[in-house]
């Protein structure tokens, strides 16, 4: 009688496709060497200065400005983009107009061109002499170099997240479930606010992460059109390079150990209440 | 219960892109009846039905509710109630929130509170079996509970009229039975006037009150399940209903003869020539030789549910399909003759 049939390794399931073996090592591989090592590597040179050496970094008055300015501005134009881009990725879904692809497509290039191209652009169309930007002075309202500039530009580099995260979603929507609730006597807004939108607030708040983080991590496209004034507009990317190349080492990772907490924290109460709205009011 | 008009359809028109997909159809619903719209796919009863419901609108023609003309009021004033054919359910609503939903959307002055709505859904769940299952979401029921829940849904806004569009079409042949049986005995508790648009023959004759056939958009006949199958106006109703054969036959005087022998078959007036004679396959008995009607050799036999369908080749080469009693078998290359008991004959 042959012997039972035991499984070789517990967590292993058996499937068509090899290579279970390898594509784990591969993947904890690249993990560790190319994400954990440079971030375990930055967190060890900014301890060096102790814990009291990071807290005095982080309350320097110019350090604690430049942070504000990037969370604070990086919320604001997450929260931005994520509104507009659901509004580009219903249009782009849900109507059939001339050109629909080509705008389809150019919600893309913020993501493909240099940052430094677009921060150059983005500069000079909203410098007090330029296109868009003398029409504000105008109104009174500077954009470039100032809070306004780096929020602008952030938006810009934000909104293709924002976008391609719920036009999947929107995609797969049943009409059906819109008529069903018409049929059910609802308004159209009622419909939209309680049966369209709350399946899809995952997906806008992963939009939201991924804008938000692309954000504080921005540098290219917002020093050109930021101005950098300390205490106004200098973003801390942009302090950490200037402590780089004044031979800062440990103060720039320090500037960069903080920013990595506050993002680590950030991302990780988005995604709690990601995974509360999802079911709450989760596509299972 | 059954007797004044509920809805009027009157002649009716729609055409999709160049496709006319109902023309000039009307059709009166009566108050508290069951009615079946029965066709095969693209013959325009889904559009009529999303028509009644304001889902679509016609390009010609008239819906009446009552008294009052509906045709261009919009789906959320008709006071309908729409069943879909995959559910539709609102996946991140509680079944509870789901049933309620369309009390809850109405206006402060009409809504009824919240202990009131609480009630009703309870009622509801009790009239759907599924008492238990308020806070669960539809992604943890089986089809036939989310089908189940749909219909209810439907009927918390006490609709003028239910409309459900193939309303087992996604569920599997045991949950679909089940399902009939029990449709069937909530409108007989509710008479509540309901509309379900079917393919299937059978489901629209177990159903039904009464049966109206569409086919190409137009409406071919409307009865009772009896009245069509007894009397089609038309080969198209008389095909839909179920297999025929179908025989070349001469009628004259009100007599029908095939291959020159007398049928049982009588002829409607005014029917002169050559016609076509159809039957069912239990409308055919085999017979002795100088006694059949068709002549052919046996291709194979099966048997199911106490009965036996024999293939029959026919020397011009059409196979028939004939149902016996399950007796002696017949073993396949045997020469048979069948005799018409019956049938039905249309112009050719």
């Amino acid at each position: 009688m042959p012997p039972p049939l035991r499984p070789r390794r517990r967590f292993r399931q058996p499937s068509v496709i090899p290579g279970f073996g390898l594509t784990l090592g591969y993947t904890l591989t690249c993990l560790g060497l190319i994400v954990l090592l440079p971030l375990a590597a930055l967190v060890v040179r900014a301890s060096g200065l102790g814990l009291s050496g990071i807290w005095e970094v982080a309350t320097d008055p110019r350090v604690a400005s430049a942070l504000r300015v990037s969370f604070g501005v990086s919320a604001l134009a997450a929260l931005t983009a994520s509104v507009f881009g659901f509004l580009v990725a219903w249009v782009l879904t849900r109507y059939e107009f001339p050109g629909r692809r080509i705008v389809d497509a150019v919600v893309d290039l913020p993501f493909a061109l240099p940052t430094a191209v677009a921060g150059i652009a983005l500069a000079s169309l909203y410098a007090p002499n330029g296109l868009v930007g003398a029409q504000l002075a105008k109104l009174g309202i500077e954009a470039a170099y100032t809070p306004l500039g780096i929020f602008i530009a952030m938006v810009f580099i934000g909104l293709p997240f924002a976008v391609r995260t719920v036009q999947p979603l929107i995609v797969e929507i049943d009409r059906e479930i819109e008529e069903a609730s018409a049929t059910l006597g609802a308004g159209r807004i009622q419909t939209l606010t309680r049966v369209v939108l709350p399946p899809l607030i995952p997906a806008v708040l992963t939009g939201f992460a991924l804008a938000f983080a692309r954000g504080v991590g921005e540098y290219g496209s917002i020093i050109f059109i930021a101005g950098n004034l300390p205490y106004v507009s200098e973003i801390a990317p942009l302090l950490i390079v200037i402590k780089l190349s004044e031979f800062d080492y440990g103060g720039a990772c320090a500037i960069a150990t903080i920013m990595l907490g506050i993002s680590f924290v950030t991302l990780l109460v988005i995604n709690l209440i990601q995974a509360w709205s999802r079911r709450r009011f989760g596509y299972v | 219960m059954t007797g004044s008009t509920a809805i009027r359809v009157e002649t009716l028109s729609k055409t999709f892109d160049t496709a006319a997909v109902l023309h000039d159809l009307s059709l009166d619903v009566r108050a508290g009846e069951l009615l079946a719209l029965l066709g095969p796919s693209g013959s325009g009863k889904t559009t009529l039905l999303r028509i009644i419901a304001g889902l679509d609108f016609p390009d010609r023609g008239r819906i009446v509710f009552g008294a009052e003309d509906a045709t261009r009021l919009p789906v959320q004033q008709r006071a309908v109630g729409f069943v879909f054919q995959h559910y539709a359910l609102f996946k991140h609503m509680t079944v509870a929130d789901n049933i309620a939903y369309g009390l809850n959307a109405r206006k402060r002055a009409d809504r009824p509170g919240k202990s009131e709505i609480k009630r009703r859904v309870g009622d509801l769940l009790d009239l759907i079996k599924l008492s238990g299952f308020a806070d669960r979401y539809p992604s943890q029921l089986s089809g036939g509970q989310r089908q189940r829940i749909a219909l209810a849904r439907a009927l918390a806004v006490e609709p003028r009229v239910l409309l459900l569009d193939e309303p087992f079409g996604a569920l599997d042949a045991q949950v679909r039975k089940d399902l009939r049986r029990w449709l069937r005995e909530i409108h007989d508790r509710t008479g509540q006037t309901t509309i379900f648009v079917t393919h299937d023959q059978d489901e629209a004759l177990e159903l039904s009150d009464r049966v109206a056939v569409l086919a190409k958009g137009r409406l071919e006949q409307i009865g009772t399940p009896d009245e069509v199958q007894e009397a089609p106006v038309s080969s198209t109703v008389l095909k839909f209903l179920g297999d025929t054969i179908e025989v070349e036959a001469i009628a004259q005087g009100g007599e029908v003869r095939v291959e020159g022998r007398l049928t049982p078959v009588t002829a409607p007036a005014g029917l002169v020539g050559p016609v076509k004679l159809y039957a069912r396959p239990w409308q055919l008995q085999f017979a002795e030789s100088h006694e059949a009607h068709l002549h052919g050799t046996v291709r194979s036999s099966y048997r199911s549910q106490g009965r036996q369908r024999i293939e029959v080749d026919r020397p011009e080469g059409k196979t028939v399909v004939v149902e016996a009693s399950d007796t002696a078998r017949l073993p396949a290359g045997r020469a048979v003759g069948l005799r018409i008991l019956a049938g039905h004959v249309f112009a050719g």
